[in-house]
């Protein structure tokens, strides 16, 4: 027997550790499976979003498969893990273009890592389906959008909470593009609604001292308050906001908070009650195919310790369309299945009737307001049919199908 | 005039924050010219202790005050037998090696709770004053910050401990020589240390969320506070923190966050500019 050396042992693991990195972690296999590609962060700051994003993913294609599969073949998760890191972004996602040839790729959680390898699935033609809710403009033929925008929620939002609290707006929102562009929705819809934004503050994501804000607040004395603040350090602000005993007296709207499905039950009931959020899924929505869905998910993973929100929910949503277009075409490819996903069908979710609008390829949906309550968001009101107007302004896929931009919408 | 009250607390809370924040470190640093670069992550480690340990049922306060600066001394006494102590006198080595240590660390904290954020409730909720409310909270932020200073003054000044750990301070060898054992005051400056900084990160997590790779935020406040002090502990670190927090509570109330920090750092530029060895270094340099 050889001896074996620290070095030579060390290298042997590393070389090991490096081919396990560069293969899928589930194992490639025939190509008599339809493969579809998933790119969630399921290590590295994001997880926390990435893995319920993707153990909804597996479970959609769980049940396609225990259905039969999709054209008398089995559908086949091809997954990469990008560490919430743009550089892995690109790598996995030109692997998955090139040299697993999957047929859909469903994925990529913030703007950063959309805008990295979305490019990539236009270039090499494989379909992409972004499943976030995010500031809107995207504008690509070879892209399915199903998460909201601000023109859905931002929109209702506002008029929302001008009704029920009054006209004087106070935005505080991190200091990034998301906040920025939020913001300026947010002033737009309070302006339209005859109302004024008295002061916009931005954070950088590292403030995690919220007291001159919560003074100053005081001072200008809104009738609500517009949070787009993002991240843990943010979450201060409504900590500090109620530990000042403001909670009870000016309202917080939030256009993110909730998102991840995780910032609800971090907060104890004494500081969140009271926070209204809009998204276009919340888990208290009542209809059978919502029940359905939350009872299966309990199921396959009991143990979970997070709360459906509506960037899983959406990538649920993402596979079923894309398998129901898929039986109808009788194809997996792309034209074929984007002529059935455009043709003005209406999909029944467990977030409500969702169809894709042919102009945009983002999704006309429910957008839902709702308050939180003892650590549940309770719905308020519903809007159904809510179209993506913000990127309609800018994107026009049937006249410019060769489109291939992020636009910025200006306003 | 309510509202200038309120501004001053607000300056004065923020003050105490960098003065809570920084200590640890300028103890480190001060008397040991070790950098460590995991001080964020040993404040991230007292906010773990404080979650962790009021959701199995201890008492918030007994958590803050007691048992994170206990856990996170300790922790910082087996780091240093293990690590710091073969590092003295290789400044850059010992950078690295902490920054290594931040690492494990985080990926530590992580394996063990997951990556997901945690946090405890403000106690104390708030009062009014005039027709501002402010948290009560930002007083005990005041006290432990005021309570602090004076506890490692009237340690230096007044005991014997205090006497050998200056004498180490001021000249190690000749400490040798007459018989103190400066492996062991090391050991000791770098545990009160930690333990100082688990306790500022004990009180933070009742402020905002507490995540494994929240250390990376504060870090840059707490060196930026020592290095702009100098050596001395107390002095240095309450004149820089005096000066930046309110510079940039200032700047903030004035304009906004984002100018606040811009402030704060320009506020250091400057001052390393004409001061390159700190407020002390130039300024107060006999002090403690």
């Amino acid at each position: 027997m050889t001896k074996l050396s620290r070095r030579s042992f060390l290298r042997t693991t590393g070389m090991a550790g490096a081919a396990s990195l560069a293969s899928p972690l589930i194992a490639r296999a025939q190509s008599d499976t339809i493969k579809i590609g998933g790119l969630h962060d399921l290590s590295g700051a994001l997880d926390s979003t990435g893995v319920p994003m993707n153990q909804v993913f597996q479970l959609a294609i769980k049940e396609i498969n225990e259905a039969g599969g999709l054209l008398g073949r089995e559908v086949e998760p091809v997954i990469y893990d990008p560490q919430s890191n743009m550089s892995l972004y690109s790598q996995y996602a030109t692997q998955l273009a090139l040299k697993d040839r999957v047929d859909v790729v469903m994925g990529g959680i913030t703007s950063a890592s959309r805008e990295t390898i979305r490019p990539i699935f236009h270039r090499y033609d494989t379909f992409y389906f972004y499943n976030t809710q995010y500031e809107g403009g995207v504008c690509d033929r070879n892209e399915i959008t199903l998460g909201t925008t601000p023109a859905q929620t931002v929109a209702r939002l506002i008029p929302y909470g001008m009704n029920l609290y009054g006209k004087k707006v106070y935005t505080v929102a991190a200091d990034y593009n998301y906040g920025h562009i939020t913001a300026a929705w947010v002033k737009r819809y309070v302006e339209e609604n005859g109302g004024e934004v008295i002061e916009t503050e931005f954070f950088p994501l590292d403030v995690s001292q919220f007291g001159s804000t919560i003074s100053k607040i005081q001072g200008a004395d809104p009738d609500f308050v517009l949070s787009a603040l993002v991240g843990t350090s943010h979450l201060g602000f409504y900590r500090q906001w109620a530990a000042a005993g403001m909670k009870d007296q000016i309202p917080v709207l939030s256009t993110v908070f909730g998102a991840g499905g995780t910032e609800q039950v971090i907060m104890t009931p004494e500081e969140g009650n009271g926070i209204i959020s809009s998204f276009g899924y919340f888990e208290q929505i009542d209809n059978p195919t919502n029940k359905a869905f939350l009872d299966k998910v309990a199921a396959e993973y009991p143990d979970k310790d997070w709360v459906m929100s509506e960037i899983s929910e959406v990538t649920y949503e993402g596979v079923k369309m894309w398998a129901d277009a898929v039986a109808e075409a009788g194809t997996t490819e792309r034209d074929a299945l984007l002529e059935v996903l455009t043709s003005g069908k209406t999909y029944d979710m467990p977030a409500g009737a969702v169809k894709i609008d042919p102009k945009t390829h983002h999704a006309i949906r429910d957008v839902y307001i709702a308050e939180l309550q003892d650590q549940v968001f309770q719905i308020k009101e519903n809007y159904p049919d809510s179209p993506p107007t913000d990127t309609q302004m800018v994107c026009d896929l049937i006249e410019n199908p060769d489109s291939n931009e992020h636009f910025e919408i200006s306003l | 005039m309510d509202y200038t009250l309120v501004i001053a607390l607000e300056m004065v809370r923020a003050v105490a924050w960098l003065v809570l924040l920084a200590s640890g470190l300028a103890i480190i640093f001060g008397m040991m010219r070790i950098i460590n670069f995991a001080h964020g992550e040993f404040l991230m480690l007292g906010g773990y202790t404080v979650v962790i340990s009021t959701g199995n049922g201890v008492n918030e306060w007994f958590a803050m005050l007691v048992l994170a600066p206990l856990v996170v001394g300790i922790f910082g006494v087996l780091v240093e037998r293990l690590v710091i102590q073969r590092l003295y006198g290789r400044i850059l080595d010992s950078l690295l090696a902490t920054w290594g240590l931040s690492m494990l660390m985080i990926g530590g904290v992580t394996m063990i709770f997951g990556n997901s954020v945690t946090g405890v409730a403000t106690p104390l909720g708030g009062m009014s004053i005039g027709d501002y409310q402010v948290p009560r909270y930002n007083f005990v932020l005041i006290f432990a910050a005021i309570f602090l200073l004076l506890a490692i003054w009237a340690v230096l000044k007044f005991t014997k401990a205090g006497l050998i750990a200056r004498a180490t301070m001021q000249n190690p060898d000749m400490s040798e020589a007459l018989g103190i054992p400066t492996r062991w005051v090391y050991m000791a400056t770098f545990g009160i240390g930690s333990a100082v900084t688990g306790f500022a990160g004990a009180l933070l997590a009742p402020m905002t969320g507490v995540v494994p790779t929240m250390g990376v935020n504060f870090i840059a406040q707490s060196f930026i506070t020592v290095i702009t002090g100098g050596a001395s502990v107390i002095t240095g670190t309450l004149s820089a923190a005096g000066l930046l927090g309110s510079i940039s509570q200032g700047m903030t109330f004035l304009t906004g966050p984002v100018y606040g920090d811009a402030a704060l750092l320009l506020a250091a530029l400057v001052l390393l500019r004409l001061l390159p060895q700190g407020i002390t270094g130039r300024i107060f340099k006999k002090s403690l």
